[in-house]
């Protein structure tokens, strides 16, 4: 039984690498801006600031995952998407006083129509993705130059704004929003606490195979433990950000989506082997139209919470954001081949930069030294998951 | 007495959990074609491996001596360097380079920096002489056919001055035409002095052309048979590979045969690309509930191309024709449509068309029919587990557990995987497509007994195959395809090779 147990735990450090990685260059971050008297890392105002810095990159990179799914077929448009969709929901909003949520809903749709414009090319008339999305980023970039006039459209109206940048309970009562908030946090571990067990008593009920104890109880613990620590943070600030919440829906769904439905798994069988999965009866051309359409439905998210943190929409906005959301893939362990990979190490990878930008800000790294490390890390991390891949499966 | 060229003494190699070779010794003397089989993982390739450096010296127990030196070899370059090239079964030509770049890639003409094309391409032109290839070798390689492929192979390997020259499975995907050229290729050159180790699971071949034969059976020799000496048939290198007396290489069955279950009428499919081409030529068959039907041809007379344009259309263009299941009109214009109707593939290419190697055995098992181990197209990950456990119970696959990845196991398991995962479709009629190609005698005789299990419950089997003798072996009715046609119809009983032959030949001389 023990050496289940410990044959568990080794199975749980090694598939999860990426995270040990991100809590040591966390700790990294958090001793050398200590030891510069920077502050901290972990300070209340910052676990914010960093969570509202990197939600755009989280949603573009759940959604290129997918696409690198199904055969390391990237989507490089979703910046331009950004910009384009931001200049229509400024110039809805601002310029033609429409409706906000009404807004809301156009600028998604027009995310879905592009994502569908891309798909359509990919998936039923087989053109490279590499080559449509290329053709995506400059075109749309193009035309949110178009719209804006290459002006910036600013501010948006308050209503509009508290929808992505406010913050749960909306109170200035510092001891009501950390009461709030950890009161929400505790209710979260409480209910993932109890569908986990509920799922383990059911599997054992059935006669199948639960696994050791041990890791169990380990992962419960670390999880809430996690849970706990950030809202304890989040509650001496200002609170939950809604970004967040909208943040851990999106990632939740398509977590489970991708890992527990059938078109989810069609993504992966698709990425390990087209002619295999076509002659399995999945109908490939529809997946493939399905990723890049649905990347464009992120996209546009992304673009309505963009939009909402800079309190504008610019023609140069979601300049290079496709490069961190791909980054963030592949150093969340997803395979340029296409195949493997998770929404949660896609999570991971984005959190991973997001550290990495926020500790070097903080620490008065210079911009162009910043981009250079960054350049370094990705090549470094990615080659850290290989070696230690390679390992495994030698072992 | 000719010398003796290579000897491998004692060579022991470990992988980590798994002995692939135990003391294993064999000798080839110089100038003979020198047989190597055995089962599939018995350790062939992981020996032909260690000596041509790719398992580099160290990483094994025991010595090479080769013309009298022991070596230590670290990379395939220093055995090339000694003469020893292996062209191993995948070939490692570039489709989109010439015949003359490929034979000198890596080993090119000129001075350093500055390739020498007119040399190239002028040597390139003898070697293809040598070795019968009339092309130019300004052509490209994915022009030319695999059988003349592997001729370019082998002119590569001359072009290093070549003194011992390994094959591993070089006629897996040759036609029988291009294999026997292949063959007598092989005793030409031995005639000039030339040393060969031929790996094969054909025996045939074998008994054809080898000198020697070495017969390794888990990773031991079990004895080394010399054409000379020795009784060199196929029964006594059966038996020594198996372990046993293979009385039956085909396991028996009564058959009980039923209605008729699947129906085709007027099929026509042209080629995809050249859509002018008719590749399905007017054709009728079918088969009945309990029945194993044989579709028996040469490479290229489109039985494969017949079984997947009825697979939901997955080949061709231009397809019309009527396909009845249990005695109604059924239109399968998807590969899913085909499933639902209880049709399965199992496809010829494994790697490439029919499994996901880099996932688990269970994601590969319920790929093809997700909706039994899902709700509202939600998984259930317990349920997957414990079907394909069932299913690899079932085929005997070899395996730690179903969460192995499929490109861990050895093609055999591989073939079992595959199979197991169109029976998991709980198909009416299996269309199984040469389904023993490359994998050993055991797992041939499992595939077989699968088979019949299946028509045992009244499932309808049709059994594309383009080795003859277990046509003849498995089959209660066989077709005779020939240039996209239906030449002829025999009972199982009646027929033979020399039928089925005479069949194809005499279609060839009528058109």
């Amino acid at each position: 039984m023990s050496g289940t147990t410990s044959l568990d735990l080794k199975r749980m450090v090694k598939n999860n690498t990426m995270l040990f990685a991100l809590v040591a260059v966390m700790l990294l971050f958090q001793v050398l801006i200590l030891a510069t008297d920077h502050g901290s890392l972990f300070a209340p105002s910052n676990i914010t600031n960093i969570i509202n810095q990197n939600a755009y990159v989280m949603i573009l990179a759940t959604g290129e995952l997918l696409c690198i799914l199904t055969g390391g077929n990237i989507d490089l448009s979703v910046g331009s998407i950004v910009a384009f969709v931001g200049a229509i929901a400024g110039t809805l909003i601002v310029n033609l006083h429409m409706n906000v949520y009404l807004s809301i809903v156009l600028c998604l749709g027009v995310g879905l129509l592009i994502g569908a414009w891309h798909g359509l090319w990919i998936a039923f008339v087989s053109i490279p993705p590499f080559i449509v999305t290329l053709s995506g980023m400059l075109l749309w970039r193009g035309a949110a130059l178009i719209v804006l006039n290459g002006l910036t459209i600013s501010p948006l109206p308050d209503n509009y704004l508290s929808i992505f940048t406010s913050y749960l309970p909306a109170t200035a009562d510092k001891g009501f929003v950390f009461t709030v908030t950890m009161t929400l946090a505790v209710i979260c571990c409480v209910a993932f606490v109890l569908l986990q067990s509920v799922s383990r008593i059911n599997k054992k009920r059935k006669g199948y195979n639960t696994g050791a104890g041990g890791p169990f109880i380990i992962k419960l613990v670390v999880i809430s433990a996690a849970i706990l620590i950030i809202a304890s943070l989040l509650g001496q600030h200002k609170g939950l950000p809604v970004i967040l919440v909208i943040l851990a829906v999106i990632v939740a769904a398509y977590a489970y989506y991708t890992q527990n439905t059938v078109p989810g798994r069609y993504l992966y069988a698709l990425g390990g082997n087209q002619k295999a999965a076509r002659l399995s009866g999945v109908n490939t051309k529809n997946v493939m139209f399905f990723a890049y359409t649905n990347m464009g439905f992120l996209s546009a998210i992304a673009a309505l919470a963009c939009v909402a943190r800079f309190n504008s929409a610019a023609p140069t906005a979601g300049m290079n954001y496709e490069l961190d959301a791909i980054g963030a893939c592949f150093i969340g362990g997803a395979s340029a081949y296409g195949g493997t990979g998770t929404v949660g190490g896609a999570v991971i990878g984005a959190i991973f930069m997001g550290v990495l930008n926020n500790g070097m800000s903080i620490l008065g790294v210079d911009a162009n030294w910043q981009k250079a490390v960054k350049g370094l890390v990705l090549l470094l991390a990615v080659i850290f998951d290989v070696v230690s891949k390679n390992k495994k499966s030698s072992n | 007495m000719a010398q003796t060229l290579l000897e491998m003494r004692h060579i022991t190699k470990e992988f980590p959990g798994v002995r692939a070779l135990d003391d294993v010794s064999f000798e080839v003397t110089e100038g003979e074609i020198h047989a190597l089989v055995g089962e599939n993982g018995a350790g062939k390739s992981t020996l032909m491996n260690i000596l041509s450096g790719i398992y580099s010296y160290g990483t094994y127990r025991g010595d090479i001596v080769y013309n009298g030196n022991i070596c230590k070899f670290h990379t395939i370059k220093d055995s090339e360097a000694e003469g020893i090239v292996i062209i191993h079964q995948e070939l490692a030509l570039v489709p989109l380079l010439t015949i003359g770049e490929n034979m000198f890639l890596g080993n090119e003409r000129g001075k350093t920096g500055k390739i020498d094309w007119d040399e190239t391409f002028g040597k390139a032109d003898k070697l293809l002489e040598k070795v019968g290839l009339h092309e130019s070798s300004h052509t490209l390689i994915k022009d030319i056919g695999v059988g003349k492929q592997q001729l370019v192979e082998i002119g590569k390997a001359l072009g290093k001055n070549v003194k011992l020259l390994i094959l591993d499975e070089p006629t897996a995907s040759l036609n029988d035409t291009e294999a026997k050229h292949l063959l007598d290729l092989l005793r030409e050159f031995k005639k000039k002095g030339m040393t060969s180790i031929l790996i094969s699971h054909k025996l045939s071949e074998v008994s054809y052309v080898a000198d020697k034969t070495t017969i390794i059976r888990d990773g031991r020799v079990i004895k080394t048979l010399d054409k000379e000496k020795d009784p060199f048939d196929e029964d006594t290198i059966i038996s020594a590979m198996v372990g046993r007396a293979l009385t039956d290489r085909f396991p028996k069955r009564t058959p009980h045969i039923g209605d008729v279950s699947f129906e085709v009428k007027n099929w026509n499919v042209n080629h995809p690309v050249y859509t002018d081409m008719k590749v399905c030529n007017d054709i009728n068959f079918y088969v009945r509930k309990g029945e194993v039907v044989g579709i028996s041809g040469l490479m290229g007379a489109g039985r494969t191309e017949l079984a997947m344009s009825l697979f939901g259309r997955s080949y061709g263009t231009n397809i019309h024709g009527s396909v009845f299941v249990n005695g109604k009109e059924v239109h399968l214009p998807t590969i899913k449509s085909a499933i639902d109707h209880g049709i399965a593939y199992v496809t010829e290419d494994r790697k490439g068309n029919g499994l996901i190697v880099s996932q688990t055995i269970a994601q590969n098992t319920t790929a093809a029919k997700p909706s039994k181990i899902s709700k509202h197209s939600i998984i259930d990950f317990d349920l997957e587990n414990k079907l394909a456990a069932e299913t690899v119970k079932e085929m005997r696959t070899k395996c730690s557990s179903v969460f192995e990845n499929v490109e861990n196991l050895s093609g055999g398991n591989q073939q079992k995987v595959l199979v197991g995962k169109w029976l998991f479709a709980d198909p009416e009629i299996l269309i199984l497509d040469e389904p023993t190609r490359g994998i050993d005698v055991g797992a041939k005789y499992e595939i077989y007994s699968i088979i019949n299990q299946m028509v045992a419950h009244g499932k309808s089997v049709i059994f594309i195959s383009s080795e003859m003798p277990e046509i003849l072996g498995m089959c209660d009715r066989i077709y005779v395809m020939s240039e996209g046609k239906i030449v002829d119809e025999m009972d199982g009983h009646e027929a033979t090779q020399e039928k089925i032959m005479s069949a194809i030949i005499k279609s060839g001389k009528g058109a």
